[in-house]
């Protein structure tokens, strides 16, 4: 049986294209994987059935709308939802010929950083099942990361693609906002929401966003790229700027661990060509939270206002009118998260504190832009920690809400700024992935991936989890 | 500033959610912690500054008004939790 572990999309499309394989084959390869190590690991809520075909089979996160396939959120009040069309982004996936192998875990309705949010239980960290694989997004990271996949689709609002993929070791993109269709994607924060990719290397992360990316008639927030997505070649950073913001390698909460692979990492882009110079990005990690966890929770509190049980999703029984009816189904059909966003939102957009608290952190997020932008006068590429700590151990933050949200605190600003950032991994600590984030321009993830392509050589991480590959 | 627990049931009225007494009691708490946290914001004098709502300068986007094919009523009513004819179905009155 084919090895899945170390398999790229890259590599099983030559195998099945050289006909080593048939593309039956490779998708029961993945599925026999996922018996294997699923029951332990918790990456999929929903696995499918081989479609036929050649293409490259990849995994769904569980927000993403699936024709005829359920789709969760990883929420109660989605429980037996079967979405009656496809996304745009599994529109074009199909039409790449790709095969859907499932549906991966997340935190309900993407609010998490540890998947612990999940209505159907946590998922594990391949590298260590006794800790966390990040979230929201951590089904699909994981499921890359122990080989039940060889990529995945992700979704990301504050850094649900991007911290998952740090905690687990893999290529994850947050895309430019507006490059990616949300057609038919369960919506969290509609000014923030990307779909992105999710890989074992950065041609693969890079393959997948040329599938994904491009305008949608059916999402008035695309755009068509400017440029055409090139898969990297190149091994040379000759001619790149790049500036590390001194505050995102200096925070208190940065494990020394995590800083001292960063700092490598750095290091390392120098010798392979680049300028690296230091900048500052001043109010972004003091108030990039703040303004997140006023802005996402508003947008979030009018989004979820559509589990009414009206059209679709759960209902509570015997109710005694329509009033009674939407307040028993959204207490009965959600789950403490989204309810403490819900309740956040609702109070930040409610009559007399609106400007205090919404319309200030829409003027905060003012400032992050332009701080960002003014970081890019100087620099082609911005270079931090993904994750202020390596994978931590499961239960570890679920009692405190704002410690979970700090997870977040380096992922954060750019989201808020509609900046493209990349995690590519970039070494252990303590026998865990640590991540890299590159954060470009808008529309740059032609340099991200460059950037990232040539890393990913000098360093030769081995994205396969010690553990499985001793097995 | 403090949410009591009358403001915290008018939120809850607003979002259209019944809190049972022991969520009211951990949520409300919780509630509490994450504004505290978030009102950072307000330390900021920012008078002068706009606020952005989207961060692509995109502005109106335009179709063309041509009919075309939408779902076909089964489907659309496929996942209805409760059904008569060609219609979703729900309890009465309460607003």
């Amino acid at each position: 049986m084919l090895d899945t572990l170390r398999l790229t999309a890259e590599e099983a499309a030559r195998l099945v294209r050289e006909k080593e394989i048939t593309g039956a084959e490779l998708f029961a390869a993945y599925r026999a994987a996922i018996d294997e190590r699923d029951p332990e690991l918790h990456c999929y809520l929903h696995v499918c059935e081989d479609e036929g075909g050649d293409g490259i089979p990849i995994a769904v996160k569980d927000v993403i709308g699936t024709k005829g396939i359920p789709t969760t959120a990883g929420s109660k009040i989605l429980e037996g939802y079967r979405p009656v069309y496809d996304a745009t982004v599994i529109e074009r996936c199909r039409a790449h010929g790709l095969r859907i192998l499932g549906k991966t875990n997340t935190d309900e309705f993407a609010m998490g950083s540890s998947t612990e949010n999940s209505a159907y239980g946590p998922t594990k960290n391949p590298w260590d099942p006794t800790r966390v694989p990040g979230g929201s997004g951590g089904g699909s990271a994981a499921a890359v990361a122990a080989g039940l996949a060889p990529w995945a689709l992700g979704s990301d609002t504050g850094g649900s693609i991007k911290q998952p993929a740090a905690l687990c070791g893999n290529v994850g993109l947050r895309p430019t906002y507006g490059t990616v269709s949300r057609y038919g994607v369960v919506a969290f924060a509609s000014s923030l929401d990307q779909v992105g990719p999710v890989a074992k290397n950065v041609r693969d992360c890079a393959y997948l966003y040329s599938i994904l990316a491009g305008r949608d008639p059916c999402d008035s927030t695309t755009v068509d790229l400017p440029h055409a997505v090139e898969l990297p070649e190149r091994e040379s950073l000759e001619g790149l700027r790049v500036g590390v913001p001194t505050e995102f390698t200096e925070h208190e909460a940065i494990e020394p661990g995590v800083r001292d692979a960063v700092h490598r990492a750095t290091e390392l882009m120098r010798e392979l060509g680049a300028e690296v110079g230091e900048c500052s990005l001043p109010n972004s990690l003091e108030y990039g939270v703040p303004c997140y966890y006023l802005i996402a929770p508003a947008e979030a509190s009018s989004n979820l206002a559509r589990y009414d049980s009206v059209r679709y999703g759960h209902r509570a029984p015997h109710a005694d009118d329509r009033l009674d009816m939407y307040k028993r189904t959204r207490d009965e059909g959600f789950g403490d998260e989204p309810k403490r966003r819900i309740l956040v939102g609702t109070y930040a957009l409610s009559a007399g504190y609106y400007d205090a608290y919404y319309g200030q952190a829409q003027k905060v997020r003012t400032l992050l832009i332009r701080e960002h932008k003014e970081a890019f006068e100087r620099f082609d590429v911005l270079a931090t920690p993904t994750s202020p700590t390596v994978a931590f151990a499961l239960g570890a933050k679920t009692a405190d809400p704002i410690a979970m949200y700090l997870n977040d605190l380096l992922t954060i600003p750019s989201c808020m700024a509609g900046l493209p950032g990349l995690n590519v991994p970039c070494g252990l600590s303590e026998g865990l992935p640590v991540g890299l984030q590159l954060i470009g321009p808008q529309f740059s993830e032609n340099t991200l991936f460059r950037a990232g392509y040539a890393l990913e050589l000098a360093l030769g991480f081995d994205p396969v989890p010690a553990r499985l590959a001793a097995a | 500033m403090a949410i009591d627990r009358s403001q915290l049931l008018h939120v809850a009225h607003l979002a259209r959610l019944e809190l049972r007494d022991d969520e009211l009691e951990r949520l409300g708490a919780q509630l509490n912690d994450i504004i505290g946290a978030v009102s950072k914001v307000s330390e900021l004098d920012l008078a002068d500054v706009p606020p952005t709502s989207h961060p692509l300068d995109v502005v109106n986007v335009w179709g063309a008004d041509e009919p075309r094919a939408s779902l076909p009523v089964d489907e659309a009513l496929a996942n209805a939790p409760e059904r008569e004819g060609n219609y979703f179905k729900v309890p009465p009155g309460g607003s």
